[in-house]
């Protein structure tokens, strides 16, 4: 979790450090997390759940490329373009890789700022973090209608295992759209960062709750759960 | 005993959470329907759990018409007697069961209990039911569709479940299914991160883990482990229907259908039952955990003595919990398997029994020289620990491979988990509502037509169910429309299964006689007052009866004392409710 961020407002008893300390906030009455807001540790068990979901998903791809009898195509190959006469496998995937990682890095930075209650700053960079996420699943279309153009289908493909393609699809998209969830959060939260909401107290549109600069970091979170989860994909997908 | 923080005497930590702001509906509709109050949503699911717990019990008497007297109802052809028993099998588990327990006492009890306001998050508690809703109308629709709901047996096992053998498999039927279970799971996972974090954050000041009532251990354990292992069935929905949508292949080998090879190819449905029972297994526990919990409460309550090994209940919970996440294969002894693996599983599905046999013991040693009251409660209680020890030992017999394979595709199988997590859970639930509902309604249910349900209800159950056993030893196989001409059972067999009928129909009928009392009891049933059952949970303690929005009114409770203080010796009466700090230090925590 991230460095001591500010916390919530509330006073807790002096407590011991290391496991004495973990044991006394297990024992304790009212949070069992001390420094962690309702939000935040319910983002993070929803994470929890979330990774049990891709973890099936790729288990079940793992077992089912493990045990077919036809051959697998191979992702290098199938996943190479020619850019300027140069023969280069995985490319799109790495600048994909690339561009996904960077959103990550613009999104700690923006969680810093919005902790710092830098209205401006932290809009910018949560924009920019949503244009990163946005860039990668334009390249994942771009990818999807390659893919599509050269026969593959996720009933089959001109190359080999049918289940190359169905597993394809299906993880990849399973994870584009978490990405376009999460562009969608963050243009939400920018907006509301850029008006001046957390200052002004504004009430939320559905829940009729006030919202906090923590909801910065929490989108954050779930951003860098899905890049992480990206380069799980990456390494077993397409680097196995 | 060490407390870490016994708390009576001392000085009470400060609030670390200022009050939350609570949502105040403006019209009746946000009141009552689009309600964000957790008690409101508790009784939405409840009533919807129970209307749709309404068509499986059709559905059940419709199975036991055809099984007890076969040949005589013509509308129960074979394809319908398909569908009827998957319709009923997965309402029951999931749409009932899972959603009562959880959705239902869950949302009522859980911020009652723990001394909160509500759950923490109110509209996503309230977006939970509306999704819920929404599945089980799928659910339901699936009965209207050309070709019928599906009839691939409630485990949905490919590739029978998406060919055009199998009613629905081809049609409307199993995409109803996999959408509506998809649906459920995305409703489920909204209540239960409120349900978590309620309990690990929410709590009142005073109140410690280790002293919630076991009600809440019960149901949020269930709930943690919901949030881990729904994602498997989620999964193996989604691929199902690709599977079923776009011709992939994840689940269906190279098949022909009819004399004609289909399109399918290279998948696995042995992955399908993996994926499916990694979800099935801690189901069952997702179910019997809550149960394991309130049925604490009850005999604790209503023995008027403190439940008899406090921490080991709670640790048996916990380690039932994570066991129950290793053991899912045994569903799986008859589709074949390495040897070792049948070895592992079967070693890791008996130690559960060790967990499990300590809370049936504390159950036993609570009730022992306890002030036994025959209460309602009490006795769906007792019909609990009989019914679930019943179960239980058939299911020792089932979790050995050897004894398993011949009896597999048995009615000794049907009889051992409807008796483990069909009858056992229900009885809690029953149970559950006789106990809560003068808290909810502020009347009580009425007691002469709640002891018919109740001696109907017991010994129709085990009428039905105990013979199935001997059934099943004989050889009588399980979803078989009809038997025909079998040589290897004896012929009086039928007039067993006609005799199991017969009371099924009278355990459903005794239901609604157990419907007709909520109903009336709302109107005519006598005044409750706050704590009926002189009980010592916070969920008694409320300032007005039914508890309003917000629970506490102006000031939100503190805890001073575990939640089972029943005749303290010297104490003035034979209760002290949990948010009491007077008479000085009584209190068994400390004692015991």
């Amino acid at each position: 979790m991230s460095a001591p961020m500010k916390k919530p407002a509330a006073e807790t008893l002096p407590r011991p450090a290391g496991l004495a300390g973990l044991a006394a906030d297990w024992a304790s009455d009212q949070r069992t997390f001390k420094d962690v807001s309702w939000g935040k540790a319910m983002m993070w068990i929803f994470l929890l759940s979330d990774t049990f979901v891709f973890g099936c998903f790729l288990l079940a791809y793992m077992s089912a490329r493990m045990s077919t009898a036809v051959p697998w195509p191979n992702p290098s190959e199938v996943f190479a373009l020619e850019i300027g006469g140069t023969h280069m496998p995985l490319i799109l995937i790495a600048i994909m890789t690339f561009v996904l990682i960077s959103s990550s890095g613009t999104m700690a930075m923006a969680v810093n700022y919005g902790y710092r209650r830098d209205r401006r700053k932290t809009a910018a960079l949560m924009l920019l973090t949503a244009l990163f996420g946005a860039t990668f699943v334009g390249m994942q279309a771009f990818e999807w209608s390659k893919l599509i153009a050269e026969g593959v289908r996720p009933w089959g493909n001109p190359w080999g295992a049918a289940q190359f393609g169905s597993s394809f699809f299906m993880i990849t998209g399973f994870h584009g759209t978490h990405v376009t969830f999460g562009v969608i959060f963050l243009l939400i939260v920018a907006r509301k960062v850029w008006r001046g909401d957390f200052e002004t107290e504004r009430r939320g549109f559905f829940t009729s709750r006030k919202g906090r600069y923590e909801i910065v970091e929490i989108t954050g979170l779930y951003w860098h759960f899905v890049d992480l989860v990206w380069v799980f994909i990456f390494a077993f997908f397409y680097l196995w | 005993m060490v407390d870490v923080r016994s708390g009576i005497g001392e000085a009470l930590p400060p609030p670390e959470v200022e009050d939350v702001e609570l949502y105040h509906p403006h019209s009746w509709w946000t009141r009552y329907v689009f309600s964000q109050d957790a008690k409101i949503i508790a009784i939405q699911y409840g009533t919807t759990a129970i209307a749709i717990g309404m068509v499986a019990l059709v559905l059940s008497w419709l199975i036991r018409l055809q099984l007890g007297f076969p040949g005589t109802f013509e509308l129960i052809d074979a394809e319908r007697y398909y569908q009827f028993i998957t319709m009923h099998g997965m309402i029951m588990v999931i749409y009932l069961l899972t959603a009562l327990f959880l959705g239902g006492f869950g949302n009522y009890l859980i911020p009652l209990m723990v001394g909160a306001r509500d759950m923490v998050f109110p509209y996503a508690n309230m977006l939970s039911y509306w999704i819920y809703l929404l599945a089980v109308i799928v659910l339901a629709a699936s009965f209207f569709t050309p070709g019928g709901p599906t009839g691939a047996g409630w485990t949905l096992y490919p590739p029978q479940a998406v060919l055009s053998g199998t009613p629905g498999g081809r049609d409307w039927g199993i995409i109803m299914m996999l959408s509506s279970l998809i649906i459920f799971v995305i409703g489920f996972t909204m209540g239960g991160l409120n349900y978590v974090v309620t309990v690990l954050q929410g709590r009142a000041r005073g109140m410690t883990l280790m002293r919630l009532p076991l009600t809440v251990w019960g149901i949020f354990t269930a709930t943690v482990m919901a949030l881990l292992a729904f994602p498997a069935l989620f999964v193996a929905c989604v691929m199902m229907l690709f599977d079923r949508l776009l011709g992939t292949s994840f689940f269906m080998p190279a098949i022909v259908e009819m004399g004609e090879q289909l399109q399918y190819g290279g998948g696995s449905p042995i992955l399908f039952q993996h994926l499916f029972w990694f979800f099935g297994h801690p189901e069952v526990y997702i179910v019997a955990l809550p149960a394991f919990g309130i049925v604490s409460d009850l005999i604790s309550t209503h023995a008027r003595k403190n439940i008899f090994g406090y921490r080991m209940m709670v640790w048996a919970i916990v380690i039932i919990g994570g066991l129950s996440f290793i053991v899912w294969a045994h569903h799986m002894y008859v589709s074949g398997m390495n040897p070792y693996f049948g070895f592992f599983f079967a070693t890791t599905t008996l130690i559960i029994a060790v967990p499990t046999a300590i809370k049936v013991y504390n159950w036993v040693l609570t009730l022992w020289r306890g002030n036994i009251h025959l209460t309602l409660p009490m006795l769906f209680a007792l019909a609990f620990i009989v019914t679930f020890v019943n179960g239980g030992l058939t299911g020792l017999f089932l979790g050995n491979v050897v004894v398993d394979v011949p009896l597999s595709d048995t009615m000794f199988v049907v009889a051992h988990f409807h008796m483990v997590m069909g009858v056992a859970p229900i009885m809690v639930i029953f149970g559950a509502i006789y106990h809560w509902y003068p808290k909810i309604t502020g009347r009580m249910l009425n007691e002469a037509m709640g002891q018919i349900h109740f001696w109907v209800t017991f010994i129709g159950a085990y009428a039905i169910f105990f013979p199935m056993h001997y059934l099943g030893l004989i050889g009588v196989p399980r979803r078989y429309h009809e038997l025909g001409e079998a040589s290897f059972v004896t012929t009086s067999i039928a007039e067993l299964n006609a005799f199991i009928s017969v009371m099924a129909l009278l355990v459903g009928a005794a239901q609604i006689v157990f419907l007709f009392n909520l109903a009336w009891s709302l109107r005519h049933g006598r005044e409750a007052g706050g704590n009926p059952w002189r009980a010592t949970t916070l969920e008694w303690q409320t300032p007005e009866t039914p508890p309003p929005h917000g629970n506490w009114g102006n000031e939100l409770p503190v805890v001073y004392r575990w939640a089972y203080d029943y005749s303290v010796p010297g104490a003035p009466e034979d209760f002290i409710p949990q948010n009491q700090p007077t008479p000085g230090r009584l209190s068994h925590e400390t004692v015991s």
